[in-house]
């Protein structure tokens, strides 16, 4: 994923609202500084002009005086009050959707995002969305709550269970952005990391129109080894053998596969086909029931493909049915 | 040079069965010292694992569940059973009679029982360790908290039982500042950490019976399947959050304004002046603890809850963090022309003016509705309440502890060695928590077991900071253990100060004065009143 790193504290945004949520944090810092390094100072060169030598020496009794309180107090209230509404009419304007902005549902499950267009055409962690064009997220979560969060547009918010939650951006530069699970939601939280790409008015009808992957002109299995990412198997399947929370993908078909309570299964299409549209029907030895149910989010030939995909990583060998 | 009295609280009566019957305060005190300080060190070995699991991206030591479990138990440690009994429980339990001049609490026996429920809370919060530990974080947040398979009962129960142990050590603080007095102390003319334990009293009576409730209905909803919060069964995640904040950050100002009271008692000795306004300190407390009640909303500014409520909720949390400035001003202004020492509790005491002060100004940040949506839930949270927790309340406990240290032994330990242990804590603990205001500003979200590349340096850097954390911690217990056999006695008043603890030997006897002093001098009436140091020198 590419590197978003910019200022030493916040990274370069990219949306129209990211302006104006750095200007008053750099205000905050700015003024913070300043106060703290007048506290700092002011501490550092009591110490050492007071510093006691010797024998304690007589101080004076007087505890207060009236001028100084009153600046004290007021001054950090001014400033306070400026950031609060300042604070307050940026959050407004992240809170009132345009009217003209595109819509798409976003729903948050452990561990991924899916993404449904209202052409139909629909994704998993990746977002693709036009550049300088407001979009709004309709979001709702099917399990515990996550939390949307594009840390290049500054924006975040939470996706819940029970309820749609609603923001908003508008992109101002094409590129590729992170996006992560900001609420803790389980083993996976930190693997539920997305990307939202951002392209032009062109590219993006051009993409709505291929329907997003379909896969047309690919074969099979190269279609598959796309999906195996872009459906986020690979946050839990690796295709080397190393183990993730998911079993690997290498050398899987053919052999005979151990279950939970014993019993085992030949890795055949139709195992593989349950495995996926219902995970937990058989739960592999040794791991977790954790796998989300992919039915309703891969249509027939992706299916297809995937299995196909799992099939082709043998080794050259083919130690099949080991 | 001084001896150590022939009889004392520490030695008359004896055996094992006279401490843990007792109802002296201050062997109270120390029952809840060594068990408190027990669950810092588990803590802190939870915090030292987590920081090197992050040491980079991937696997370093531990799986991802362990990871999750690893950081709900050192949050719920240090929150439940160290850093909220720690001031009241230790220093305040010790402390607080003495300095009001009575000869204990007004409930001895309450008070001991606040112990042993503590003891009880404790064990069920460790069980769950054995049991499956808990991975939910220390917020226990629904739905999850409903769904997972670990522990979550034995935790909560364990946080619901501590939560009275807490209540009753309030409700005896109440009572006792209001009725035990000494002749002559108007409510002006208590200490001000006196003025901390109480307004921390009162939040502690009326806001921990909130988070009882709440963590009853968790445990109901758990094992009854009645819907509450999980909209599985109909019930309402964000009701949760309401419920658990409404605790949750009143319960930060009972963490910290105890601390606030020890560093006006360290600036005002130290610098041998006295306090600049004592009034606006006090009722700064007070009015923090009335405004902590309303302000919960600011932990869910992007959970949905409607813009009003947002608005309301940011201008109210700016509003209680005016009190904390006119604090951190009226510090400093005691320090001017005053004739500073710096000793040990001295330099914890700077320390948390240094810390303390980047933790609440770095709040305005996340007080301010459109930055907080991007900070909230990233490391810029996790380093702004370490700031707070560990560079404010952690600091103001270790600085009283050091102070009043002489008069709970009646033994001092190693100047130097104190001094080597502070400069390393301080250090290690900037380096640590410093890089995570940066890290959380960049994006990175809290609770990751694993991380991105590009965040690779400063987590690095962020560990690297733990281990001289850590060094420095080791460095303290050792000399504070050696100095319980080693250390040379400090006499009744090593500090020269004019409260009422040091005027009775150290450490103290049973019924802490020989007679009930009267008061003829305010707390901090350094102008008019030298209390000669029993250590001789001063450095
Ligand atoms: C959140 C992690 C996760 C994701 C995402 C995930 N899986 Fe799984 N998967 C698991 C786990 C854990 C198991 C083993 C337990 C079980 O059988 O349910 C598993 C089991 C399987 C199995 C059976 C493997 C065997 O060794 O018998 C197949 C096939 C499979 N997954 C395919 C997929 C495909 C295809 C995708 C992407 C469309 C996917 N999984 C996404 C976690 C995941
Ligand atoms: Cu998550
Ligand atoms: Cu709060």
């Amino acid at each position: 994923m590419m590197d978003t790193t910019g200022s030493t504290f916040l990274p370069p945004g990219q949306s129209t609202i990211a302006g104006e949520v750095d200007a008053l944090f750099n205000f905050i810092l700015y003024a913070s500084t300043v106060l703290f390094a007048v506290v700092i100072a002011l501490t550092i060169y009591f110490v050492i002009r007071y510093r006691r030598r010797g024998a304690v020496a007589a101080t004076s009794g007087k505890d207060h005086n009236i001028k100084l309180e009153i600046a004290w107090t007021v001054i950090p209230t001014i400033l306070i009050i400026i950031v609060f509404i300042w604070g307050f009419k940026t959050y407004l304007k992240m809170s009132i959707v345009p009217r003209d902005a595109i819509e798409i549902k976003v729903t948050g499950q452990k561990w991924f995002w899916a993404f449904d267009y209202p052409e139909g055409v629909n994704t998993v962690n990746e977002l693709v969305v036009p550049v300088d064009k407001p979009v709004k997220l309709l979001m709702s979560s099917k399990d515990v709550i996550h939390s949307f969060f594009v840390p290049n547009f500054r924006i975040k918010m939470d996706v819940l269970p029970n309820r749609y939650s609603v923001t908003w951006f508008e992109a101002t530069a094409t590129g590729e952005y992170n996006l992560f699970c900001t609420e803790f939601c389980g083993t996976g939280h930190s693997e539920m990391i997305g990307k939202v790409r951002v392209v032009s008015e062109r590219e993006y009808a051009d993409w709505l129109e291929a329907g997003a992957v379909s896969g047309e002109g690919l074969s099979l299995e190269e279609f598959g080894a796309g999906l195996y990412t872009s459906k986020a198997c690979v946050t839990c399947h690796s295709v080397d053998g190393s183990p993730g929370t998911g079993p690997t993908f290498k050398n899987k078909y053919g052999i005979r596969q151990v279950m939970q309570g014993g019993s085992s299964v030949p890795v055949d299409e139709n195992y593989l086909r349950e495995s996926i549209l219902n995970p937990n029907a058989r739960v592999v030895a040794g791991y977790a029931p954790v796998m989300p149910t992919y039915q309703g989010v891969l249509k027939d030939r992706e299916i297809d493909a995937l299995i196909a995909f799992i099939k082709s990583l043998q080794d050259s060998t083919g130690n099949s049915g080991e | 040079m001084n001896n150590l009295p022939s009889s004392s609280y520490l030695n008359r009566p004896q055996g094992i069965k006279s401490w843990l019957l007792t109802l002296d305060h201050k062997r109270i005190g120390l029952l809840y010292l060594f068990s408190v300080m027990t669950a810092f060190a588990l803590g802190g070995v939870f915090a030292m694992l987590i920081l090197l699991e992050l040491l980079s991206p991937g696997r370093e030591i531990i799986d991802a569940d362990t990871y999750h479990q690893f950081f709900t138990l050192h949050g719920a440690i240090m929150i439940f059973l160290f850093i909220i009994p720690s001031i009241p429980a230790i220093l305040g339990n010790f402390v607080l009679p003495l300095m009001i001049g009575a000869r204990d609490v007004a409930f001895p026996r309450l008070n001991l029982a606040s112990w042993y429920v503590y003891i009880l809370g404790s064990l069920f919060a460790l069980y769950s360790i054995i049991a499956g530990a808990v991975d939910t974080g220390w917020t226990f947040y629904t739905p999850y908290s409903v769904e997972t398979t670990t522990s979550v009962i034995s935790m909560t129960l364990g946080a619901f039982i501590l939560g009275f142990s807490s209540i009753f050590t309030g409700l005896n603080f109440i009572v006792t500042i209001h009725k035990l007095r000494a002749p002559g102390m108007s409510w002006f003319k208590m200490p001000l950490f006196v003025w901390g334990l109480y307004a921390t009293a009162i939040i502690q009576v009326l806001a921990t019976p909130v988070l009882g409730i709440t963590l009853l209905l968790l445990i109901i909803e758990r094992v009854a399947g009645i819907g509450i919060f999980d909209p599985a069964m109909g019930g309402d995640p964000v009701l949760y959050q309401h419920f658990f904040w409404f605790y949750s950050h009143p319960a930060v100002y009972i963490m910290i304004l105890p601390g606030m009271g020890i560093i006006s008692e360290l600036i005002s000795v130290f610098s041998h002046k006295k306090i600049f306004g004592y009034k606006a300190i006090a009722f700064s407390s007070l009015g923090i603890a009335f405004v902590s009640f309303l302000v919960w909303g600011h932990h869910m500014f992007v959970s949905g809850q409607s813009e009003l409520a947002a608005m309301i909720f940011s201008f109210l949390t700016f509003f209680v963090g005016i009190p904390s400035g006119i604090k951190v001003f009226n510090w400093v202004t005691t320090m001017y022309k005053g004739s500073i020492s710096l000793e040990a509790p001295m330099l914890y005491a700077l320390s948390f003016l240094f810390l303390f002060t980047i933790g609440g100004l770095t709040g305005i940040f996340l007080g301010a509705l459109s930055v907080d949506v991007h900070l909230h839930d990233t490391y810029f949270i996790v380093a702004h309440f370490h700031y707070v927790m560990m560079g404010g309340t952690v600091m103001a406990f270790l600085g009283g502890l050091h102070y009043w240290w002489p008069k709970i032994w009646g033994r001092m330990y190693s100047e130097k060695w104190a001094r080597v242990a502070v400069a390393l804590i301080f250090v290690g603990f900037n380096v640590t928590f410093f890089s995570q205001f940066i890290l959380g500003s960049q994006g990175m979200p809290r609770r990751y077991y694993n991380y991105l590349d590009q965040y690779q340096p400063l987590h690095a850097f962020s560990t690297f900071g733990s281990w001289i954390l850590g060094l420095g911690f080791i460095v303290m217990a050792i000399y504070l253990i050696h100095s319980l056999f080693k250390g040379r006695p400090g006499g009744a008043n090593p500090w020269g100060a004019l409260t009422f603890e040091w005027t009775t030997s150290s450490p103290p006897p049973h019924e802490n004065f020989a007679e009930i002093p009267r008061v003829e001098h305010g707390p901090y009436d350094f102008d008019r009143v030298t209390a000669k140091s029993t250590l001789g020198e001063t450095i």
